[in-house]
């Protein structure tokens, strides 16, 4: 059976610059797969590649998700098709609230999956019962999106979206920086309690910590724009006991 | 694109001007022919300003931007006109068509003019609470004459203010709100001035006059519509006379037809204690200029200047203010908000003055505006005069594009780029119109913004 998502030979430039020189990673339903990597090696350009953004020229490769070209997708059609990223650094949209912005989010990506879209009661119910988990108040909700949440606040936001918006792949690009250790507890159980066996998921991250929380299937790590090795998660403890070093070094 | 276009302009100007008279000639003509039949001419006074005013229009002419003042607004497309003055319209406009502002339970003291002159038969004044007095200007001429001496042009200088003058010799009705102390109107004023053009370019010139005694309080709304097409001009001045302690809140809608000029000026002095607030929304017109004057003119004065405009096509949108700080412990805030797209243009001009003695003087000045395409352009011009040294005073004009990573951001949260661009720029308009004090015009603004949005957003699917 294909997988999930089949990502094959990507090669991505920003400015003229390559950044991924040739990817390959094959990521199915169920599954949890880590990305991990030194600095600058290309985590993020993959994350934004695969949702989509503006400034990211794939000058060779594709990338199929669910049987269908990722890449031709405009970045709104990919989430209606269930991708979700989850920003290392969140936007503010001063002027929108919250609410607003995820019920808007929501009814467009119901609208898209042929669902009947909800109104403002059906949405605070279902609203409530995720924020509850993640220590969301209403008080933040009635905010504008991230403006003035700390760190830790904006990084819980981007996980009640995922969980309001329920994807089938999730991208997590380093989810863990800036949070302290409760905030990743609190973080990684809302994380966990999205996997299921229809779900994928891609967590990328700097450090292990996060792993010993959301346990993966596959490590990856990602070096000067290449797949340098693949692992199980013992890979994650030995890159945690060694550092990046000879991934750095094999420039 | 836009240059051949502005070059077609060029030309069909050069061929009327050679065989027409040139516009200041015409209003001369216009004052020539009408002296004897505006109101107020049998009285001496008044006969002698409107002469004065003509002779200082007739010196300067139109407004042009070799003046500082007018430095990015250029009147040459009006120049080219061959206005008439406005006859008044006696029918053509039914009660119930009339596009109030305000929803039937919110409505107050209501006042129409068509083409500038007051229709009563269309109007709806309501009770007015003893200690105020709601008239036409042709009225208040005709009745109480000697109110207004000495009030009329008071505040402005007709030598330096060519549209005020040219106002001033035609002005041929308006309003005339009296408050007297501690008169409190707890409904608004609804001033509706509908443009009815005819085959030709008419000009009219409405005056308004406030005068808001000591504890006074009241709300003003007016709104400026056309119907029909065709160009025309509207001439608008006002004075604003706050006095201690009394606060005025006015709102103004210009929402003139697709080839319209509208041109306006208030001057407003505000005595110790007083507070003035003014919200402009601009929605149409081709060229509209909104002038603020305002002179804090007494400890504890206070003003709050804010406007919110959305500009299409080759829409000009000029808002220009000028806050006199004259005595000490004086307050103003300014906050003006624009989006801008096709061809349209605007103007931000904010001169703050603080006079020598004004100390304690808080002052703050801020234009922001969206560009939303190419040809769209802003020019701002902040200017602060500072003479007193403890003071507070700060002025901010940006101007920049829609927030593009916000627009992924909830792109990539499934919501369709067309919806993404039109919340964020409801937003960021938001910022200014939801702020307004008074609720059922924070609604109507709301609601007016909102249909703008959705028209772009229709334009743009089709």
């Amino acid at each position: 059976m294909e997988a999930m998502l089949e990502i094959r030979n990507l090669r991505v430039s920003v400015d003229g610059k390559p950044i991924l020189k040739g990817i390959d990673l094959d990521v199915s339903a169920g599954e949890l797969h880590a990305i991990m990597g030194p600095n600058g090696s290309g985590k993020s350009t993959l994350a934004y590649v695969l949702a989509g953004r503006e400034g990211y020229e794939v000058t060779e490769g594709t990338v199929r998700y669910k049987g269908r070209d990722l890449l031709a997708m405009p970045t709104e059609e990919r989430a209606g098709e269930g991708l979700f990223l989850a920003f290392q650094y969140p936007v503010e949209i001063p002027g929108v609230s919250s609410t607003n912005f995820l019920k808007t989010a929501l009814n467009a990506v119901r609208k898209y999956r042929g669902e009947s879209e909800l109104d403002a009661m059906q949405f605070l119910k279902l609203v409530r019962q995720k924020t509850k988990a993640l220590g969301i108040t209403d008080e933040m909700l009635k905010r504008a999106v991230n403006v003035g949440f700390s760190g830790g606040e904006k990084k819980r936001n981007e996980v009640l979206q995922m969980a309001v918006l329920e994807p089938t792949l999730a991208v997590l690009d380093e989810t863990d920086s800036g949070l302290d250790i409760d905030a990743l507890r609190i973080v990684a159980d809302g994380v966990n309690a999205l996997r299921s066996p229809a779900r994928a998921m891609l967590v990328i991250t700097h450090y292990q910590r996060l792993l010993s929380h959301i346990v993966p299937d596959r490590v990856h790590v990602l070096a000067h724009g290449r797949i340098a090795r693949s692992g199980g998660k013992e890979l994650a403890l030995e890159l945690e006991a060694k550092g990046y070093a000879e991934f750095v070094e094999a420039a | 694109m836009p240059n051949s276009s502005r070059r077609r302009e060029g030309a069909g100007a050069e061929i009327e001007m050679t065989s027409e008279p040139n516009i200041s000639e015409r209003f001369v003509a216009h004052y020539e022919a009408q002296k004897r039949t505006l109101p107020g001419a049998g009285i001496g006074w008044l006969g002698a300003l409107r002469g004065a005013a003509l002779e200082g229009f007739a010196a300067k002419g139109l407004p042009t931007p070799k003046s500082e003042e007018w430095k990015y607004t250029s009147l040459a497309p009006l120049a080219r006109l061959a206005l008439v003055p406005a006859a008044a319209v006696k029918n053509g406009l039914s009660a119930a068509s009339l596009p109030w502002l305000l929803p039937a339970k919110a409505h107050g003291h209501r006042l129409v003019f068509v083409n500038g002159r007051l229709r009563p038969d269309l109007s709806a004044p309501g009770r007015l609470p003893e200690g105020v007095a709601l008239t036409s200007l042709a009225s208040a001429l005709a009745e109480e004459p000697e109110l207004l001496a000495g009030r009329l042009c008071s505040l402005g200088a007709l030598a330096e203010q060519p549209m005020l003058a040219l106002n001033t010799a035609l002005m041929a009705d308006g309003f005339v709100l009296r408050l007297a102390r501690e008169a409190v109107l707890e409904r608004p004023v609804e001033l509706l001035f509908v443009a009815l053009p005819g085959a030709e370019p008419v000009a009219y010139h409405p005056r308004g006059l406030i005068i808001a005694e000591a504890g006074s309080r009241a709300t003003i709304v007016e709104q400026h519509v056309g119907r029909g097409q065709g160009p025309y001009l509207a001439n608008m001045a006002s004075e604003i006379l706050i006095e201690e302690g009394a606060a005025l809140r006015h709102y103004k809608l210009m929402a003139e037809g697709d080839q319209a000029f509208h041109i306006a000026m208030a001057h407003v002095r505000v005595a110790a204690r007083g507070r003035y607030e003014s919200f402009v929304l601009a929605d149409g017109g081709r060229l509209a200029r909104n002038e603020i004057r305002v002179r804090l003119d007494g400890p504890g004065a206070a003003c709050a200047l804010d406007g919110a405009y959305m500009g299409r096509a080759r829409q000009h949108i000029d808002n220009t203010t000028f806050m006199d700080h004259a005595k000490p412990q004086t307050t103003s805030t300014e906050l003006y908000k624009g989006v801008l797209d096709g061809y349209a243009r605007g103007v931000f001009q904010g001169r703050i003055l603080v006079r020598p003695d004004a100390q304690k003087t808080d002052g703050r000045q801020t234009s922001r505006t969206l560009l939303l395409s190419e040809g769209a352009e802003i020019d701002t011009k902040p200017q602060l005069e500072i003479y007193a040294d403890d003071v507070k005073c700060s002025h901010g004009a940006v101007a920049g594009e829609l927030d593009e990573d916000a627009l992924f951001y909830m792109r990539s949260r499934g919501i369709p780029e067309e919806m993404g661009r039109h919340m964020l720029i409801a937003a960021f308009l938001g910022e200014v119109v939801d702020q307004i004090a008074s609720e059922p015009v924070r609604e109507a603004f709301q609601g007016i913004v909102a249909a703008a949005l959705a028209r772009k957003a229709g334009g743009a699917r089709e």
